[in-house]
């Protein structure tokens, strides 16, 4: 019996193992060791940490990451904030017989591609789009305005790409809740507002930090969006990582700055977790 | 049960040709390089299948050095940026010119891509396709435009796209009239007027629409008006000449950026043979001269002149008086370093507020 689980155990571990090692570990590591080495003078390759100094000193570069940082949070937030009350909605509010039909409704823009949806808002928003032209035929605005390629557009765009994957943990978190604890908070005279912050939001916690970590780590490294959106004030750090490897030639820097991502996400994760008050392994569970 | 084993031998059969005749050709072009009939013609006379990869010169060099010239059997960068990556990464395979048809080729343009990519007594490429990059320019709404310092210009403000890559610096710096070839071999030098440049294009930045990302985006941002005043190629010029005659190509008058894209041999290249096949058949005069039809730029085949539509030679004789013909700026191989300078303009460029 005891022989039989290992030989169960290595089937399923080793394809598992395989895939994390070769895959994960063994590229990251020699990304790592990438990033720890430096051209010379001479054009000798030397062991250096001058890589990551650059990002220290350079103040474009970690200007470029607080600002990526601080805009994957406020993406986070809103993205919390406009799918929350959806979520409320599907789970709590609406028949039970229309709520399947509803989260389809919800997933259908996310069967077409990234890269579909963010030129469709495009063609909505150009100076010679969709919205600008009614604007113009009903003569509320003379002029075309243009309402791409700038921040807050990027930010929409960042919210859409990114809804679907705050809102699935939302409606199985609110699922699994009983109406009767709202039942109960109004019989004890509870106003709507304490019951927000006293019982749905406790109760939907591990749904919104399991969210928005999924977010903020997709939105940080989101490439596309901030690239097409954005137009010209917006660096994204993923650009710049891009911009190392394939404009600069430079990957040992490239690599850096990709560790220097990774860790700075991790720690902003650990950070909101404490402040939270959340534990990582509940929240994913 | 006789079906089965008739089956099972067909497919082993059909299995194991597909292995023998391995008959593929991967190319990493760039869009428009390759036009479906050309293809398909190229594919009837060898039965050599194709396969298009499409990238830029960034790119291109950036996956042959991931995988240390493995992958791809053709590849088309431009000629400037041969020399310096070979030396260095050695992506490519020195070329056999006794293999081509070299009566195709130009002449001129055949020496000077020799020279150009000389490193350590060999050559790594065949000249394919020239062009210029100048302004695209609508006419009618920016009938000033005529030079790359029009690109800072506050009159066509917001009307103003170009690329957040080295030819808008180099051309930049032309249009303030210094010439940064001649300081490719003095880095400090050149440091310094990039530095110059930087601020330029960081003071002129509300004066720019967009920086475009794909010749696409750009050619319909022209087309719609948005844009005026736009550095891009003349291909794209023209063809939007062809639609709208107020937008054209303008050589601009500190000179047309000349640019040569190539053939080179990756150096993990497995069919070889196909390789040297498809470099003869483009630059054959009949395909050669389809090419330009289509596409607009100008061809290195020696003899496909005759063959261009009365269109295409309108196109240039419209745009490049003799003296503009003088002017062009041929880029000149890139230093190793430079790169990264330009690398580090561009992002505090783009960063800038």
């Amino acid at each position: 019996m005891k022989k039989h689980i290992k030989l169960g155990f290595f089937i399923f571990f080793i394809p598992v193992f395989l895939w994390l090692f070769l895959l994960i570990i063994l590229p990251q590591i020699d990304l790592l060791l990438m990033s720890l080495k430096v051209e010379n003078d001479v054009g000798d390759m030397v062991w250096s940490f001058s890589n990551y100094n650059a990002f220290f000193k350079e103040n474009i570069y970690w200007y470029t990451f607080v600002r990526t940082a601080t805009y994957s949070i406020l993406v986070t937030f809103l993205t919390f904030v406009v799918t929350f009350p959806i979520a409320f909605y599907i789970t709590k509010v609406v028949s039970p017989k229309y709520k399947g039909f509803l989260t389809i409704l919800l997933l259908m823009p996310f069967w077409v591609s990234e890269l579909v949806r963010v030129y469709g808002w495009m063609i909505l928003l150009r100076e010679s789009g969709v919205i600008n032209y009614y604007l113009m035929q009903f003569g509320i605005i003379d002029k075309p305005i243009e309402m791409l390629y700038n921040d807050i557009s990027m930010i929409m765009g960042l919210v859409y790409t990114s809804m679907l994957f705050m809102i699935v943990p939302l409606i199985s978190a609110l699922d699994g809740m009983d109406d009767s604890y709202i039942e109960a908070a109004l019989d004890l005279g509870a106003s709507k507002f304490v019951i927000f912050f006293k019982i749905i939001i406790p109760y939907a916690a591990p749904g919104i930090v399991s969210g928005s970590i999924v977010v903020f780590m997709l939105t940080l490294g989101n490439y596309l969006t901030p690239n097409l959106m954005g137009g010209k004030n917006s660096l994204w750090f993923t650009e710049q990582i891009y911009n190392q490897f394939i404009a600069s030639f430079n990957w040992n820097q490239g690599a850096a700055f990709g560790f220097l991502l990774l860790i700075l996400s991790s720690l902003i994760i650990w950070i909101a977790l404490k402040i939270s008050k959340q534990n990582l392994s509940k929240a994913l569970s | 049960m006789k079906k089965l084993a008739l089956l099972a031998v067909a497919t082993t059969a059909l299995l194991s040709s597909n292995l023998f005749a391995n008959d593929t050709l991967k190319i990493l072009t760039w869009k428009g390089y390759a036009p479906q009939a050309l293809v398909d013609k190229f594919e009837k006379e060898t039965g050599i299948n194709v396969e298009l990869t499409y990238s830029n010169n960034e790119e291109m060099i950036a996956k042959l050095r991931a995988t240390r010239g493995a992958g791809f059997d053709l590849a088309q960068p431009s000629q400037d940026r041969i020399s310096s990556v070979q030396a260095k990464y050695k992506i490519y395979m020195p070329i056999d010119y006794s293999k081509i048809t070299t009566a195709n080729v130009v002449p001129s343009m055949l020496t000077a891509v020799k020279n150009n990519t000389k490193v350590k007594g060999e050559s790594y490429a065949i000249p394919f396709c020239y062009g210029t990059s100048g302004l695209i320019v609508n006419k009618k709404l920016a009938p000033g435009a005529k030079d790359y310092s029009d690109l800072l210009n506050p009159k066509y403000k917001g009307k103003i796209s170009y690329r957040l890559k080295r030819p808008t610096l180099i051309a930049v710096a032309f249009g303030k009239g210094v010439d940064p070839f001649k300081k490719y071999s003095d880095i400090a030098a050149y440091s310094s007027l990039m530095n110059t440049v930087e601020k330029d294009l960081i003071a002129a930045k509300p004066l720019v629409h967009n920086y475009w990302a794909n010749g696409d985006a750009l050619l319909s941002m022209l087309r719609s008006g948005e844009v005026t005043v736009a550095m891009g190629w003349d291909g794209g010029g023209w063809k939007l000449h062809k639609e709208n005659p107020d937008i054209d190509f303008v050589a601009p008058k500190s000179g047309a950026l000349g640019w040569i894209d190539t053939f080179a041999i990756p150096s993990k290249a497995k069919n070889i043979d196909g390789a040297y096949k498809w470099i003869n058949f483009m630059l054959k005069p009949e395909n050669a001269a389809y090419f330009t039809n289509d596409q607009g730029y100008g061809t290195a085949s020696n003899g496909a002149i005759k063959l261009l539509d009365s269109e295409k030679r309108d196109n240039f004789e419209r745009t490049f008086s003799n003296e503009d013909i003088e002017n062009i700026n041929w880029y000149p191989p890139v230093p190793a370093k430079l790169e990264k300078i330009e690398g580090r303009t561009l992002d505090l460029i783009k960063s800038a507020q």
